[in-house]
């Protein structure tokens, strides 16, 4: 059965009222995350019909699903696709990590980026170029390593019969300086080209990027977007504080280790596959939020907003420069004033957070 | 008055915190001590005293203490005052742990700046940079606090600082394609971005010091709004707070403060994150409230300690190059943040 009601002022929502589903359908957001999953195919398509080898935007369409020529599929799928599908994965799981941490502590700021798991990688992989590890370890591993120990740090430290969401932010700013601060020493140790290498790594590069980056980062999404958007209902009643969220029944800690987990891997694996794309993970989940009108971070429009943040930043740093740039200046140059702006047209009071 | 509630303490009121702000300046000036007698050439402290006294030294004394380390100290003195204060308005205002003085964009634009003057203008000494810094500082708060007003609910907390932040992130990324595009540029650039107080002269200390006192004016005035703030903006309004006011005055200040600071010694705004922690907690021991009348007061002082001492050991550990200041920062404030994150139940700002 499902039944219609109207809520004063805040438009209409629709109750899905069949056990044992329940739920709230909200049709701004459906609309919003079609437009976002739409708009990322035709930035897809529209970027892999640029190049030497010019394929008309109707062809790449069609190319991107698997039919035409076999000349033409080659090209696409081989050569220009990789780089368009690991933007689109690397930004999705960014946005979704951020939507998990910022819900988790019930803070804007709070995104991978902001408290530590990001700067573990930067530390590990900075470490390995100035270091000459790159020999005989990629950067790849590097980062996943660098992410996944300073998690463990992170939860280790701040746990304390149980954690808070309030400590596991603190004790992540705390490392995540430490992280920043070797990493700086590294660079300023380093010699001018290991410096430059190092720099081109933390601003985050999907140049070059093939299926063999992307086939990992798609396993992991497999198993962790799905868990993630399962989770999300049980994020909501953390939001209300841990004292009602465990008088609600929700069991606080193990929720929040299994946030955890789902939103490290996922920032682990983008950060290994693209590097750490600046402002995706604290922007997409914000920008989501503004654009659907809801109280907290929508996972699932979050992902699609980090998602063609990302691809439509690459295409832009691509073509639109007169020199190739890497992808993550582009974020912060694209992001911040779509976010700015959302800010300052929020017309209602308090809904600018 | 709270009276029952609060942990029965033996000392009559008044005394507990004073005794706390006296050990405090004991630490500074003893800290401030140790940075004039410490480094590549050890002085013994009572020449350092008579150096400072006019006494009977060497001249070799007489210089290391009055051209090198003195300018030093005095520099790690004001910038950490400038950024313990600008830390602990800039969390009263965004009643965000997580923000630090650079959340203004403050650190982006001083970066910003600076990276403009070498690769446009070809400037390569510190005394060039500081004004270049300054200004870019300055513009980007100046920006932040003017988008985070636009719109009809006003400057909030939350739009204050992603406002901030996303200047923070435009600035970052025009910085690091200028870096990236010029190899001499960059070279320059990640040595000041380290942070450190070595090789500054005293014109520095000068040049800074008008934008501290005003800061620092400015800063302690508000005080008492601050209080009213914490209690959310309808209790702060129904107490006859001006949010506007409020929140110009601290803006302005947070920006001649950190802005100052960041020019002279670099984006070390880790300092002004950690010292209100510190700050709250210490004065939560002392069996006072998050009032900010006394955490104002105490980050100046905790602030200055820490950035001298670690400008200490950087001289001292990796004898005879230096580690920046910046970088230890982190290192000893790092553990340091984080074991009094376990041990106290930290009251949320």
């Amino acid at each position: 059965m499902v039944t219609k009601t109207v809520e004063p002022k805040s438009g209409a929502h629709f109750r899905l009222g069949v056990v044992p589903l329940s739920g709230r359908l909200r049709p701004r957001l459906i609309t919003v995350c079609a437009a976002l999953a739409v708009a990322t195919f035709l930035v897809v398509a529209w970027s892999v019909s640029l190049g030497d080898f010019p394929i008309t935007f109707t062809e790449a369409m069609r190319a991107v699903v698997g039919i035409g020529d076999p000349g033409t599929l080659l090209i696409v799928q081989e050569l220009r696709l990789p780089r368009a599908v690991v933007g689109v994965l690397v930004g999705f799981s960014f946005g979704l990590s951020g939507a998990i941490f910022q819900t988790m502590t019930r803070n804007p700021l709070a995104s991978p980026d902001m408290i530590g798991f990001t700067q573990g990688a930067g530390l590990a992989v900075v470490a390995g170029i100035v270091l000459g590890w790159t020999g005989s370890v990629s950067t790849q591993i590097l980062g996943l390593a660098g992410t996944f120990v300073m998690a463990v740090l992170v939860y280790l430290l701040a746990w304390r019969r149980g954690t808070t969401g309030y400590r596991i932010i603190l004790v992540g700013i705390g490392l995540q300086w430490m992280a920043l601060s070797a990493t700086d020493y590294l660079i300023a140790r380093g010699m001018q080209f290991q410096a430059h290498a190092a720099l081109g790594w933390l601003t985050g590069n999907l140049n070059g990027r093939d299926w063999s980056q992307a086939l990992p980062l798609a396993i992991t999404m497999a198993v962790l977007v799905p868990a993630a958007l399962t989770l999300g209902r049980l994020t909501r009643t953390l939001q209300l504080g841990d004292d009602v969220a465990i008088g609600l029944g929700t069991r606080v800690q193990s929720v929040r280790l299994a946030l955890l987990v789902t939103g490290v891997g996922l920032v682990a694996f983008g950060t290994a596959a693209g590097g750490p794309i600046a402002f995706v993970a604290l922007a997409g989940p914000q920008i989501a939020q503004r654009l659907a009108g809801t109280a907290w971070p929508p996972p699932l429009a979050a992902g699609l907003t980090g998602a063609l943040f990302v691809v439509g930043s690459d295409f832009a740093a691509a073509r639109l420069f007169p020199m190739e740039l890497p992808v993550g200046i582009v974020t912060g140059v694209l992001g911040a004033p779509i976010l700015l702006w959302l800010l300052i047209r929020a017309n209602r009071a308090g809904s600018g957070g | 008055m709270a009276i029952g509630s609060v942990t029965p303490s033996k000392s009559p009121p008044g005394v507990r915190p004073a005794l706390l702000l006296t050990l405090l300046v004991a630490l500074l000036v003893l800290v401030c001590l140790l940075s004039l007698a410490l480094g590549a050439l050890a002085v013994p402290l009572d020449q350092v005293v008579a150096a400072l006294t006019g006494g009977d030294v060497s001249s070799n004394v007489e210089n290391v203490v009055w051209s090198v380390r003195g300018p030093r100290t005095a520099i790690g003195l004001t910038t950490g005052v400038a950024i313990g204060l600008g830390g602990t308005l800039m969390q009263a205002l965004t009643r965000n742990p997580l923000a630090d003085p650079g959340l203004l964009g403050v650190s982006a634009g001083a970066s910003f700046g600076i990276v403009v003057s070498i690769v446009a203008f070809g400037i390569s000494t510190l005394y060039g940079f500081i004004w270049f810094a300054l200004l870019g500082a300055a513009a980007a708060s100046v920006i932040v606090f003017v988008l985070g007003r636009m719109g009809r609910s006003g400057l909030t907390p939350v739009k204050l600082a992603l406002a901030g932040i996303a200047v923070t992130s435009f600035l970052g990324s025009v910085t690091s394609a200028m870096v990236l595009m010029d190899v001499e540029a960059l070279d320059r650039y990640r040595f000041w971005s380290a942070g450190s107080l070595a090789g500054l002269n005293g014109d520095v200390a000068v040049q800074i010091l008008p934008f501290v006192v005003i800061g620092a004016a400015l800063a302690f005035a508000s005080a008492p709004a601050l209080n009213s703030l914490a209690l959310g903006d309808d209790v702060a309004t129904s107490l006859g707070r001006n949010l506007a006011l409020v929140r110009t005055q601290g803006v302005i200040a947070i920006m001649l403060l950190t802005g100052a600071a960041v020019a002279a010694i670099g984006p070390v705004v880790f300092i002004g994150l950690i010292v209100p922690h510190v700050a709250r907690a210490l004065a939560q021991s002392a069996g006072l409230g998050p009032d900010h009348r006394w955490l104002l007061p105490l980050s100046a002082l905790i602030a200055p300690t820490l950035l001298i001492l670690a400008d200490i050991l950087g001289r001292l550990i990796a004898k005879p190059t230096e580690v920046q200041a910046g970088v230890l920062i982190a290192f000893l404030g790092g553990p340091f943040f984080i074991m009094l994150v376990r041990r106290r139940k930290l009251a949320e700002v």
